[in-house]
C-alpha cells in the first residue's frame, strides 16, 4: 500500500494523485467486486437526467446550462434530450432567475436552479432565504417550495476572494432550508436525487475541484431509483482514537490524514457529514462517545462555522465523554488571496488535520504553548 | 450641450484622422452631421457658442474641404461597400439589423409629452365622448361598487382597531379601491395573484370574507396562516392568492416563474402581479420584466403608481416618465391608466388579460392613483406631505365617489342603498372583529409545523422539551394559548 502511494504521488499533481490513490484505497477496502468508476460530474449529470426523465415537472434553469452544456458541463446533453422548455438558459440575473424558480416552485414545478458558483447566489439570497426557505411556514403549508439550488461552493484553485467563499454555514443557519454537501460520486447521485424529490427547498453545495474526480460506484448506486437519506452522515473510515468530521473536499483530505495518523498509531474515525442541515447529531455524538476526541474540518471561515455548530452540539449532548477540547480546523479568517502560496496557507491542508488530531490525542504541544 | 461641445472637438480630431471614412459617409449620406439640433445656442455654456465656430455651423464648408481631399479614398471605400443596396442604410449586428444615421442625436431623457393616461369617466362620473371601454352590466357594476365600499369600510375599521390596540398593525388601501376591485373583476378565479400588500381588495373580490380577514389580522386559530404572519399578510390557496411576503418586489420574478409554470401547463389563465411606484426601483423589477419578455410569459404587471413610497415621492424614486415607459424599454406592451377610474382600470385589465393569454406575452399596466392613507399604521404622512394635498385626493378625487356618480347616473343606485350598504358592512366588520378576538390563538404545535414538509427530529425534540417546561411551570405560560 505504502509503495503504491509513493509511486502515485511522484507521478501526478497533488490533487489528482492524492485523490486517485485515496479512491484506490477506497476500492480495495470497501468493494471487493470489480467496481465501476464514475466522476462526480457524471454522477450529477446522470442524476439530473434520471430525475428529469422520471418527473416532467423537474426542469433546470441557470446561466449557460443549455447550449453551453453547463459552465462545468454538469448539464451536458440535457438540452438536446429535454428541449429548451426544460433546460432554460437565463439572462445574467441571479436575483431574476432565482425569483422565477421560486415562483415556478410555488405553482407546482420542480426547478433545479444552477448558480455558476454559490458566490453569485449572494445576489439572490433574499429569494432563497425570505421566499424559498420561509414560505411554507409563513403560509402555513399553503405554499410549498420543492426547489433545488445547486452549484460549486467553496474554494477552487486560484480564483480569489469572490470565488472561493464557502456558504455552508450561511445557508445552514436558516430554518426551512435543507443543506447538502456531497463528497463522492455515490454522494452526488444519491443526494441530488433525494434533493430533487424532496418537497422542501434544498441548497446543494458541490465542489468544483471534485467534479473531475472518479470514485467507484456499485450497481446499486447506478440504479435510477437510488437515493440517499437526507440527514444521515456516513462513516467513511472507522476508528477508535479520534473523530474527524468533514464535508465535501475536506473528506478526502481527512481520509489521507487518517492514513498518516494510522502510521503513527492513531486510529481516526472519519465522518462524511453529507448533510449540513439537518446535521446528523446522533452519528457524530455516537462517534465522539466512542473516541472521546473530536476534530472538525471545513474550508469555510472560522466564526459561526459548521465546526462551531458541531462543537456546541457535542458539548450539549456528550460533554462527559470528551477527553480533550474540540479542535476546529477551518479556512483562515481572511478573504481568500489569489497567489498560490498564500492561497495554500488560507485553506486547511492535510498536515493541519494531522496536527489537530495529534493535539486532540495529546501527542503534541497544544497551540497556546507554541504561540 | 456643454458636453457635446467638448465631444465635438474630439470628433474633429477624429475627422482629420479618418478622412476616408468620412468621405464614405458623405458619399452615402448627404445630410451633414453637425447641424441644427442646436437651435438654441443661448443654452450653451459661455460665449463660445454665441458665434458657433465655422467648422460646426457651416456644414458645406466642412464637407466641401474634406471631400476634395478624400475623394479618392472615398471612392475606394465606396467600391468595397457597393453591394447594390445604397438605399438600405442598414447595419448588421448581433441583435438584428439596425438602420444607421450619420446624424449624431442623443435620445432625450424625456419625451416632449408624457405618455397619455387612459380614462373613460371624467371626474364627475360622466362617460367621456369617443371612448373605448368594456361595457358592464348593472349587476357587475353594483358588485364592483359595493366591493369598493366594503374595502374602504374594512380599511377604516381595521385602522381604527389598530389605533385602539386591538390589532398590532394595519395597511390601508384608501384611495386605491378602484385599482383593487376593477382589476380583480376583470380576471377569472383561475388567474393567479401575487400581490405586494396593498391589494386586499383583490382577495375580497374573490370571496375572502370579512371574518377571514379579521382572523388573519388577529392571528387566531382560524387564520389560514396559523398566526405566523403580521396582519395584512393574507394568503389563500383556494382563492389563488399567494400569501403576502414583505420584501418589496420579490413577487415580480416569482410571478414570472409562476407564469412559466402556467405556460407549460397550457392553462387558459395568467398571472397578475401588483407592485407600487417604489417597488419599480428594486432589482427584482428589472429582472422580472426582462425575463417575462424573453420567456414570453403570460403575466400582467400592474403598477399602482400612487405617488409615494412611505415618504419618498416619485420625483425622488425615478426620473423616467413613470413606469409605463419602462415596460416598453423591456419589450413589453404597456398602458397608462387612470387608476381612480374604475371603468378604465377594468377595461384595461380585461384587454391585458386577453393579450397575455392569447398571445402568451407579458403586459404592463401603470395605474396612476394616490395613496390617501398613511403608508401603514406605523407612519404619519402629514410629516412629509401637506394635509391639503391629502384632503384634496380624499374628497374631490375619490375613486368610489366618482364611480358612484356614474352608477347613480344610470339609475342603479341611490342614497338609501348607500346608507344601507355602509351600515350593513360596518356592522359585519365590527362583529367579525369581536368574534375573531374571542377565537383561541393557534395551538402550540403550530409553532413547529410547516418549517419542513415533515417535522425533523430536532423540532420534535424541541417541542417535547417545551411541553415539559410548560408542565413544570404552568404559571409562566399564557393562558390563551392552547397547548
Amino acid at each position: 500500500m505504502l509503495g503504491i502511494l509513493g509511486k502515485r504521488v511522484a507521478r501526478g499533481g497533488i490533487y489528482a494523485s492524492t485523490i486517485r490513490s485515496q479512491s484506490f484505497l477506497f476500492a480495495s477496502k470497501n468493494y471487493s467486486s470489480t467496481a465501476k468508476e464514475m466522476t462526480v460530474r457524471d454522477a450529477l449529470n446522470s442524476a439530473l437526467d434520471e430525475e428529469m426523465s422520471a418527473d416532467p415537472k423537474v426542469f433546470v434553469m441557470g446561466e449557460e446550462v443549455g447550449e453551453y452544456q453547463g459552465a462545468y458541463k454538469i448539464s451536458k446533453g440535457l438540452l438536446e434530450k429535454y428541449g429548451p422548455d426544460r433546460v432554460v438558459d437565463t439572462p445574467i440575473t441571479e436575483a431574476g432567475f432565482t425569483g422565477i424558480g421560486v415562483g415556478a416552485a410555488y405553482h407546482g414545478l420542480k426547478p433545479v436552479i444552477e448558480f455558476m458558483t454559490f458566490n453569485f447566489s449572494m445576489q439572490a439570497i433574499d429569494h432563497i432565504i425570505n421566499s424559498a426557505a420561509k414560505s411554507n411556514y409563513m403560509s402555513a403549508g399553503q405554499i410549498s417550495v420543492p426547489i433545488v439550488f445547486r452549484g460549486p461552493n467553496g474554494a477552487a484553485a486560484g480564483v480569489g476572494a469572490q470565488h472561493s467563499h464557502c456558504y455552508a454555514a450561511w445557508y445552514s443557519s436558516c430554518p426551512g432550508l435543507k443543506v447538502l454537501a456531497p463528497y463522492s460520486s455515490e454522494d452526488a447521485r444519491g443526494l441530488l436525487k433525494a434533493a430533487i424529490r424532496d418537497p422542501d427547498p434544498v441548497v446543494f453545495l458541490e465542489n468544483e475541484l471534485l467534479y473531475g474526480e472518479s470514485f467507484p460506484v456499485s450497481a446499486e448506486v447506478l440504479d435510477s431509483s437510488f437515493c440517499l437519506p437526507i440527514g444521515k452522515a456516513k462513516i467513511e473510515r472507522e476508528g477508535k482514537d479520534v473523530t474527524i468530521t468533514a464535508f465535501s473536499k475536506m473528506v478526502g483530505f481527512s481520509l489521507q490524514a487518517a492514513e498518516i495518523l494510522a502510521k503513527e498509531g492513531i486510529s481516526a474515525e472519519v465522518i462524511n457529514l453529507r448533510s449540513i442541515r439537518p446535521l446528523d447529531r446522533s452519528t457524530i455524538n455516537a462517534s465522539v462517545r466512542k473516541t472521546n476526541r473530536l476534530v472538525t474540518v471545513e474550508e469555510g471561515f472560522p466564526q459561526h462555522g459548521v465546526g462551531a455548530e458541531i462543537c456546541a452540539s457535542v458539548v450539549e449532548d456528550s460533554f462527559e465523554y470528551l477527553d480533550a477540547p474540540v479542535e476546529r480546523i477551518t479556512g483562515s479568517d481572511v478573504p481568500t488571496p489569489y497567489a498560490a502560496n498564500l492561497e495554500r496557507m488560507a485553506f486547511p491542508q492535510i498536515e493541519d488535520i494531522v496536527r489537530a488530531a495529534k493535539r486532540a490525542c495529546h501527542r503534541s504541544v497544544p497551540m497556546a504553548a507554541v504561540a | 450641450m456643454a458636453i457635446w461641445f467638448r465631444k465635438s472637438i474630439k470628433i474633429t480630431h477624429y475627422l482629420k484622422a479618418n478622412r476616408a471614412l468620412w468621405g464614405l459617409v458623405n458619399q452615402t449620406c448627404r445630410s451633414p452631421c453637425f447641424h441644427s439640433n442646436f437651435s438654441s445656442p443661448g443654452s450653451l455654456n459661455g460665449e463660445n457658442y454665441r458665434n458657433p465656430p465655422s467648422f460646426l455651423g457651416n456644414s458645406t464648408t466642412l464637407y466641401g474641404s474634406r471631400r476634395f481631399e478624400s475623394v479618392k479614398a472615398g471612392r475606394q471605400a465606396e467600391l468595397q461597400y457597393d453591394d447594390g443596396c445604397h438605399q438600405d442604410q442598414a447595419l448588421d449586428f448581433p441583435g438584428g439589423t439596425v438602420a444607421f444615421t450619420s446624424e449624431m442625436r442623443f435620445i432625450p431623457e424625456a419625451s416632449r409629452e408624457r405618455i397619455p393616461c387612459y380614462r373613460v369617466l371624467d371626474d364627475n362620473g360622466n362617460l367621456i365622448m369617443h371612448n373605448s371601454y368594456v361595457e358592464m352590466s348593472k349587476e357587475d357594476a353594483l358588485k364592483m361598487y359595493s366591493s369598493m365600499v366594503t374595502l374602504q369600510t374594512m380599511d377604516t375599521i381595521f385602522y381604527e382597531a389598530q389605533r385602539q390596540g386591538r390589532i398590532s398593525f394595519y395597511v390601508t388601501s384608501i384611495g386605491e379601491e378602484a385599482i383593487n376591485i376593477s382589476s380583480a373583476a376583470a380576471l377569472t378565479p383561475e388567474d393567479v395573484i401575487l400581490a405586494q400588500y396593498r391589494e386586499p381588495g383583490v382577495l375580497l373580490w374573490r370571496g375572502f370574507t370579512l371574518q377571514e380577514f379579521a382572523n388573519q389580522c388577529l392571528g387566531n386559530k382560524a387564520d389560514y396562516g396559523k398566526g405566523r404572519q403580521m396582519p395584512i399578510h393574507y394568503g389563500s390557496n383556494k382563492h389563488n392568492y399567494f400569501t403576502i411576503s414583505s420584501p418589496i418586489a420579490t413577487q415580480l420574478p416569482q410571478a414570472v416563474g409562476a407564469a412559466y409554470s402556467l405556460k407549460m401547463d397550457g392553462k387558459d389563465a395568467c398571472v397578475v402581479t401588483y407592485f407600487g411606484d417604489g417597488g419599480s426601483s428594486e432589482g427584482d423589477f428589472h429582472a422580472a420584466l426582462n425575463f417575462a419578455a424573453v420567456m414570453e410569459a403570460p403575466v400582467i404587471f400592474i403598477c399602482r403608481n400612487n405617488g409615494w413610497a412611505i415618504s419618498t415621492p416619485t420625483s425622488e424614486q425615478f426620473r423616467s416618465d413613470g413606469i409605463v415607459v419602462k415596460g416598453q424599454a423591456y419589450g413589453i406592451r404597456s398602458i397608462r391608466v387612470d387608476g381612480n377610474d374604475a371603468l378604465a382600470a377594468y377595461s384595461a385589465t380585461r384587454a391585458a388579460r386577453e393579450m397575455a393569454i392569447n398571445e402568451q406575452r407579458p403586459v404592463l399596466i401603470e395605474a396612476l392613483t394616490y395613496r390617501v392613507g398613511h403608508h401603514s399604521t406605523s407612519d404619519d404622512s402629514t410629516k412629509y406631505r401637506s394635509v391639503n394635498e391629502i384632503d384634496h385626493w380624499k374628497t374631490s378625487r375619490d375613486p368610489i365617489a366618482r364611480f358612484r356618480r356614474w352608477v347613480d347616473g344610470n339609475g342603479w343606485w341611490n342614497d338609501k342603498d348607500e346608507l344601507e350598504l355602509r351600515g350593513k358592512v360596518r356592522k359585519q366588520l365590527l362583529h367579525a372583529i369581536q368574534v375573531a378576538e374571542k377565537v383561541e390563538k393557534p395551538q402550540l404545535s403550530d409553532l413547529f409545523t410547516d418549517v419542513y414538509a415533515n417535522m425533523p427530529s430536532n423540532l420534535i425534540e424541541q417541542e417535547e422539551a417545551l411541553r415539559q417546561s410548560i408542565k413544570r411551570h404552568p404559571q409562566d405560560y399564557p393562558s390563551d394559548v392552547p397547548v
